[in-house]
């Protein structure tokens, strides 16, 4: 079965003059169409350098240095800049994390929808501008029409946000990149943006990729997972099961830390130290100078990305043992 | 906002006081208003009659006062060696050097935004390593120094472009311009080229940092995202934004290249403000001297004052770092 | 001493600076530049003050390598028959001595207001930076040329041009050095709130003594930047203003009278005498700005915003 979106192996690369620097170390997953995908780490384990290596605009130095990524039969990281173009915006589309910094500030919004329409079809300005105005009801902007004439600075974050997310939304794409979207909110806010881009997603069919560091923001929207650590995805399945029953240490431990879990007044559990930088990844498995089970193997010897049920989970840790039923291949 | 724009011109009118009193100190004290009046060939005594008649040996406020009362009333003396109102010969000379900087300003435009642009676009470029190397160099370059190359090339050698003088000028309600002859034009080449040659490399560098900041913002990262042609990029999206600083800051160039016309119009004998300067420096000519100070101090304080209340209206933090 | 160079040969400063080509040039040039001018009694072929070397027979010579040039003069003769090389080394001694004599003066005086005005506040602050600020607001060539024409009708032509060098030193001093107080200024106040000041206030050390000695020091780093780009501002307004008429005289000439005397014989094809001191003159300039860059570049995290 061909899926919509296949990552696979992707490697990026920072050209730095000291040598090379591994930002993203070999990962896969896919995406088919209409599916939520919730891509979760700490910050500096490459979730958003993935997010902008999908549509190859990653900013220099960093490169894709090896691996592929097919949408629709064809593989992106070869594809001529202009024929990167037609996809970018077009069929992916992406939203970045903080809306006061996203649009520009000497533009009017209703320019900034037009032209993205305008770019990828041959359109007129009114029959756009018709199109930002449908969006623009969509995304719950009240008096939709007095505001394509306005400027960025005459919209409050959530404002600002929605419109972010109207223009990633006004060519139809086939799937959103979304990094971050609420992080940079108003915590009351955060919910209502992640309730519109959700229930958006699901009437348009759309695929969303969802990078974040919230678990819980993961959880409810999404339908899979893939948990990353120091440019690897140490686990990944079915959003419910990771949560519910995480297998990866790593995972346990995210898991953990999360508030809800716990007993009024009880300490937060946190993962004791922090994720290495790409400069002095240890080796063997990246996790082990943090890791409550680690071992001499996880010392020495990286961990193979495996299945360990029937139900597409797969876990990077020797220490978690595939389920007896799977047999040895 | 009223009460800032009250503070800022009462400051305006202390610096001119401030510049009057200079005026006219240099005129009390060096100056010689008799031999301005009527030549050296007069006797001590008529001299004397003649001093008192004038008042100069009034008091040095009273003197003043009656300086700054005339001054005002836009009677800045009698150049002696003109045997003209002083200000009269200015304005005169005006349009000369006003040509010569705004021809400038125009080359500037023309020559920076183009290769400012490209340069910051395309950073590793041969053609950018060389512009950057290049404004180095240009910026340890005298003006006079351009301006006398200039001449030995187009000039000298290539006899291509006239190396002094304004030219054929055409007389517009008073206004001499040699922007409508073909004649006045040659003439303004070189010394528009070497005063704007003064300014070019900062220019050019200014707009290369300032775009090269712009294409790093998560705004233009957007625009990528949303699989904008790469022309609307830099030159609607990233543009706009580099024009606004750079803008700000040509302002207050332009003024420091009035100082430059000093310079250009000694090298081009070009007849304009700053050669009529120098030339009453070498005659003495204390009033004109005088004079001259006192037009140039108030231009510079008044286009000073109008920038900052422009700026205060377009930017209220300005408005409060300015109180403290 | 012994312990200073060893913390200068481990320093940040030598380690980039054994990075960079342009600044290792750049130093090397200068230094060349600095021993021919200040020993240019020694370096110069003939010595072009002493009428006893002049001979008007000589004049407009070209270089020598040209045709009608004279193996004695190198570099060609100027107007008055003097040997250009000697001319300009003399010329380079003088352009030096007032570019630096012009910073240490602005330095000081922008230096002593800067300290007082950020250190001390209030009154004191307002009044020294208003007028900063009024000096400012006018470009420093045009203040220096200002000043220079007033001196030069105050004191006649004769006496000016005697005095020529301290006068310019002067000159120059008094057109730059806000931007001096104004940097100095910028720093203090960002050093004052410090928790060595308050200590030094708490164990009871006058003010003056924590002015100079304990807040002074560390405003060094932004003075020693803008300095290197003063030099070569400071060059630059001495070569206008003689280019002017308003500096050395062309008796004893800077590089800027060297090239007003050469400007005038352009036009008769006599171009080495302007472009040769040009070239010395851009020469210093550039190096210095070169190095100036360089070390605003090394030393930038520590400056403050002016």
């Amino acid at each position: 079965m061909s899926h919509l979106l296949e990552v696979n192996d992707l490697e990026v690369k920072f050209g730095l003059r000291q040598g090379d620097l591994t930002a993203i170390n070999g990962i896969s997953f896919n995406l088919d169409k209409g599916e939520r995908m919730g891509l979760v780490g700490e910050s500096g384990a490459g979730k958003s350098v993935t997010g902008f290596a999908i549509i190859n605009l990653i900013s220099k130095p960093g490169f894709i240095s090896g691996g592929r990524v097919i949408f629709n039969g064809q593989d992106l990281a070869a594809l001529s800049e202009e024929a990167m173009r037609e996809i970018r915006g077009n069929h992916i589309s992406m939203i970045f994390q903080d809306p006061m910094m996203t649009l520009n500030p000497v533009l009017t919004i209703g320019t900034q929808m037009v032209e993205t329409l305008q770019a990828h079809r041959r359109i007129t300005r009114p029959e756009a501008e018709a199109i930002a105005l449908e969006k623009l009801k969509k995304v719950q902007i009240p008096s939709p029409e007095k505001r394509l004439a306005q400027y960025p600075h005459e919209f409050s974050g959530g404002m600002r946000q929605r419109i972010v997310i109207a223009i990633a939304l006004i060519t139809d794409p086939e799937i959103i990149i979304a990094d971050e979207p609420t992080t940079a909110l108003d915590v009351t806010i955060q919910a209502e943006i992640m309730d519109l881009l959700q229930q958006l997603c699901e009437s348009e069919d759309t695929g969303l990729i969802l990078i974040t560091h919230d678990l819980g923001v993961v959880s409810q929207v999404t339908e899979k997972i893939a948990v990353m650590y120091a440019g690897k995805i140490v686990e990944s399945g079915l959003t419910d099961r990771v949560v519910n029953n995480p297998k990866h240490p790593y995972t346990q431990g995210l898991i953990k830390a999360l508030p809800g879990s716990l007993q009024p007044g009880a300490r937060l559990n946190q993962i004791p130290g922090m994720m290495p930088t790409l400069t002095d990844i240890p080796p063997g498995c990246a996790f082990n100078p943090r890791c409550p089970l680690c071992e001499t193997i996880c010392r020495n010897q990286e961990p193979p990305f495996i299945p360990v049920d029937h139900l597409t989970r797969m876990v990077a840790c020797h220490m978690v043992k595939p389920d007896p039923s799977m047999g040895t291949r | 906002m009223f009460a800032f724009v009250v503070r800022r011109i009462t400051q305006a009118l202390f610096v001119m006081l401030i510049i009057s009193l200079v005026g006219f100190s240099i005129k009390n004290k060096i100056g010689d208003p008799i031999r301005d009046l009527v030549g050296e060939r007069v006797t001590p005594a008529e001299r004397e009659l003649l001093r008192d008649k004038l008042g100069l040996n009034d008091p040095f406020v009273t003197q003043y006062l009656r300086f700054a009362k005339n001054a005002v009333q836009g009677d800045l003396g009698v150049s002696f060696f003109h045997k003209k109102p002083a200000l009269a010969v200015i304005a005169a000379k005006a349009p000369a050097t006003l040509e010569l900087v705004f021809g400038a300003a125009l080359i500037i435009i023309f020559i920076s935004l183009p290769i400012g642009v490209f340069s910051a676009i395309y950073p590793r470029s041969a053609f950018s390593r060389f512009t950057m190397a290049f404004s180095t160099l240009g910026v340890s370059v005298p003006v006079f120094l351009t301006a006398i190359v200039l001449i030995y090339i187009f000039s000298v050698e290539l006899n291509w472009l006239p190396s002094y003088g304004r030219g054929e000028t055409v007389s517009l309600g008073g206004w001499d311009s040699g922007l409508f002859t073909v004649d006045g034009i040659m003439h303004l080449i070189l010394p528009c080229f070497s005063l704007a040659s003064i300014m070019l490399p900062l220019f050019i560098r200014l707009i290369r940092s300032e775009m090269m900041e712009v294409l790093e913002t998560e705004y233009i990262k957007f625009a990528w995202a949303k699989g904008l042609h790469r022309k609307r990029i830099w030159f609607i999206h990233a543009f706009k934004n580099t024009l606004l600083p750079v803008i700000t800051v040509f302002g207050v160039q332009i003024g420091i290249m009035f100082a430059f016309t000093i310079l250009t119009e000694t090298v081009f004998q070009w007849q304009g403000m700053g050669f009529m300067f120098l030339e009453a420096v070498e005659r003495s000519d204390i009033s004109l001297l005088v004079a001259y100070l006192m037009v140039v101090g108030a231009v510079f304080v008044v286009v000073n004052t109008v920038v900052d209340i422009i700026y205060g209206l377009v930017n209220p933090t300005i408005r409060i770092a300015g109180r403290k | 001493m012994k312990r200073t160079w060893r913390r200068f040969k481990a320093s940040y400063l030598l380690f980039s600076f054994k990075q960079d080509k342009t600044a290792i040039f750049s130093l090397a040039v200068l230094l060349v530049l600095l021993v021919t001018g200040l020993l240019a009694p020694v370096f110069s072929p003939y010595d072009p003050y002493d009428p006893a070397n002049i001979d008007i027979m000589n004049s407009e010579l070209p270089p020598s390598w040209t045709e009608n040039g004279e193996a004695a003069f190198l570099l060609g003769t100027d107007i008055q028959g003097r040997d250009l090389l000697s001319t300009m080394i003399y010329g380079l001694r003088l352009s030096i001595l007032i570019g630096c004599g012009a910073v240490i003066l602005q330095g000081c005086l922008g230096v002593v207001v800067g300290l007082l005005a950020g250190y001390l506040g209030g009154k004191i602050d307002a009044v020294l930076m208003r007028i900063a600020d009024i000096q400012l607001s006018f470009p420093y060539l045009m203040v220096a040329i200002f000043i220079s024409a007033i001196f030069q009708l105050a004191f006649g032509i004769g006496r000016y041009e005697d005095l020529a060098v301290p006068l310019l030193i002067v000159i120059i001093g008094l057109a730059e050095w806000p931007v001096y107080a104004r940097t100095v200024r910028a720093a203090v106040m960002g050093e004052k709130n410090k928790e060595y000041v308050e200590a030094a206030r708490v164990i009871g050390l006058n003010r003056w003594r924590i002015m100079f000695r304990h807040v002074l020091p560390n405003t060094m780093t932004s003075v020693l930047v803008i300095s290197t780009i003063q030099v070569a501002n400071a060059v630059m307004s001495e070569a206008a203003l003689s280019f002017l008429g308003l500096g050395m005289p062309v008796t004893k000439p800077s590089l800027g009278s060297l090239i007003r005397s050469g400007f005038e014989y352009i036009f008769s094809g006599s171009w080495w005498i302007t472009l040769f001191p040009g070239i010395f003159l851009v020469l210093l300039v550039l190096v210095i700005n070169l190095l100036g860059d360089w070390l605003r570049d090394v030393l930038n995290p520590k400056l403050y915003k002016g």
